[in-house]
């Protein structure tokens, strides 16, 4: 038993099991918090995925919003309704949003890469305020997906759509981590540290990084999808910088060695932001950035860095 | 015969320095090439042009008769060209055998989404190489915590990963002691001994020259001096004046 839960993909499917069965048990609000944060989580869990190559995206909200709008729209002008197949199409509709740009972002990296991705993705908040029939500033509700082409009743949506992020960012979690272990995913990590021999070992360090920017985007949209199927309502705030923002702060309180901190840390960022803003609004973002800066200073590789490294330090000793 | 390797009137300018001055150079499969000249003589600017990195001014590089010149690093590495470096480029935070993961990974020609990088096969035969290169006890060590031999020694062990035709050295043996450099080419030449592949290494240790090269190709301001077997080109009187006799 311990070894096979060993094995990513059933530690991952047994992970699903249990919080699907937790789920029953949790109170509304926290369904809501906990299906928020694994939406959000995805988002993140692209910048960890580029992270891995040496780049940090502050424009997820490109994707992001760019994802949720595609869904709202499918659900509200298409008629078309299935949780999932959105949720797919989400990711999609973000990734071939990326695309006509990952040629020229693979080029950059540092701030360079950074300072690009937040510029499309505030040029896309530009757009969204002013376009009038997405609703400008204000955005627009979306109508109640279906799920295998059954409607979900009120008492149950809660449930319904925790299980569906559940399911999704535990099915991504689990090829994001066959990924990294992938050769693809070390050269990733090489790229990170010496793009001159990866070149010179006859790898494309462009196209690795130009694919990662995709997939990132995928990821990103397939968040975003979620989340509005959650929220019921998107507004340009989805492409805001702050929103970007929030992505990189999980990407680095998780760090880059483990798939699921990125979600611990989502959950932590969700935590702290619904019981902040209720006992001392207005200042949550300065208990985020003193819960950031105690991490960055005693867990500067992340709060994944801690089982990471138990891990190392027990098989160091069988 | 023709020529493995074909350097035709290889021209290369930094602003006012010539770094290469119609060099002219025809390699034969099998060969084991010195490159020697003092320091700033256009050693590292020729392998930098041979091997895509630096593209000359004028001239043009034939590899087994076909024009390479245009080609970038990536591209003439598949072709079966591999170096080393000067200052050994390696991934430093990895572990030694990660970064002979990471060698063999790159030349697997589309890298697998999903294919993992530590299977058995790729595990073994890293393992066997770096044992030739009598690294295998330092495979788990993290790469920054190494001595520079070490380094040395790994970065010419990845660059040997996909069996090149071509191996160009840049200067294998400097940063280690000098009672450590005849182990090492020893070492080096051993762990090539199996391999049917073509060798240019930049050496300023004259006894090395000697002992390991079958040619040697002497380098002054750009301009190569002279070339040919060891004992005609080390007792050449312009060699001896601007290359052996200088300041080393
Ligand atoms: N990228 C560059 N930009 C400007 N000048 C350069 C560049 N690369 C080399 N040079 C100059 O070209 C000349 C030849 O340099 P090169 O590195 O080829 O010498 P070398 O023979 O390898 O010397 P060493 O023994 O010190 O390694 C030197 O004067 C050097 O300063
Ligand atoms: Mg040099």
């Amino acid at each position: 038993m311990k070894r096979l839960l060993a094995h990513p993909v059933w530690a991952g499917v047994a992970g699903m099991a249990l919080l699907l069965a937790l789920g029953a048990a949790l109170p509304r609000w926290l369904l809501f918090l906990c299906t928020m944060s694994a939406a959000n989580g995805i988002v993140s869990l692209g910048i960890v995925l580029l992270m891995r190559g040496g780049v940090v995206s502050f424009g997820q909200g490109l994707v992001f919003a760019g994802g949720g709008y595609a869904v709202a729209l499918m659900a509200n002008k298409l008629g078309v309704t299935d949780a999932l197949l959105l949720t797919f199409a989400g990711g999609v509709v973000a990734a071939l949003m990326a695309l006509p740009f990952a040629a020229l972002l693979a080029r950059y990296r540092g701030i360079f890469f950074s300072m690009l991705t937040l510029a499309l993705s505030m040029v896309l908040y530009g757009v969204l305020v002013k376009t009038e029939s997405l609703g400008g500033s204000d955005g627009f509700n979306m109508s109640r997906p279906t799920i295998l082409g059954m409607r979900i009743a009120d008492a149950w949506s809660g449930y319904v759509l925790y299980a569906l992020a559940v399911v999704v960012s535990g099915v991504l979690a689990i090829l994001a981590r066959i990924y990294f272990e992938s050769a693809r995913g070390l050269v990733s990590l090489a790229i990170r540290e010496n793009e001159l021999r990866v070149e010179y070992l006859g790898a494309s360090t462009s196209r690795v990084m130009a694919a990662n920017f995709v997939i990132a985007a995928f990821m990103g949209g397939v968040g975003g999808a979620l989340a509005i199927m959650a929220l019921g309502h998107i507004e340009p705030q989805f492409s805001y910088w702050t929103t970007s923002g929030e992505f990189v702060f999980v990407s680095i309180l998780a760090g880059h060695y483990s798939v699921f901190a990125v979600f611990v840390a989502s959950f932590i960022l969700e935590l702290v932001r619904s019981f902040s803003s209720a006992y001392f609004p207005n200042t949550w973002q300065m208990v985020l950035g003193i819960f950031l800066l105690i991490v960055i200073r005693f867990l500067p590789r992340g709060i994944g860095s801690v089982w990471v490294g138990w891990q190392a330090r027990k098989e160091g000793r069988s | 015969m023709t020529p493995i390797l074909s350097a035709r009137g290889l021209n290369k300018r930094f602003g006012a320095v010539v770094a290469a001055d119609h060099v002219s150079i025809d390699i034969v499969a099998g060969e084991h090439v010195s490159l020697i000249g003092s320091n700033g003589a256009g050693k590292t600017t020729f392998v930098n042009m041979i091997t895509g990195y630096l593209k000359p001014d004028r001239g043009e590089i034939f590899l087994e008769g076909r024009d390479v010149t245009a080609l970038g690093p990536r591209q003439i590495t598949q072709l079966g060209v591999a170096r080393s470096f000067q200052i050994p480029q390696l991934c430093a935070e990895m572990s030694v055998l990660d970064n002979m993961l990471v060698a063999a990974a790159c030349g697997d020609g589309a890298l697998s989404f999903w294919r993992p990088a530590h299977t058995r096969d790729k595990l073994d035969r890293a393992a066997a190489l770096l044992e030739r290169f009598g690294l295998h006890l330092h495979s788990r060590r993290r790469v920054a915590e190494l001595p520079g031999g070490v380094r040395k020694l790994l970065d010419i062990a990845m660059a040997l990963t996909h069996r090149p035709k071509i191996l160009l050295l840049d200067e294998p043996t400097s940063g280690v002691s000098a009672d450590e450099k005849f182990p090492m080419m020893d070492t080096v030449t051993a762990a090539l001994g199996s391999e049917d592949v073509t060798v240019l290494f930049v050496e300023h240790d004259m006894d090395i020259v000697t002992r390991y090269a079958s040619r040697v190709v002497a380098f002054y301001s750009g301009r190569i001096l002279a070339d040919g077997a060891p004992d005609q080109v080390l007792v050449d009187e312009e060699v001896k004046r601007y290359v052996t006799g200088s300041a080393h």
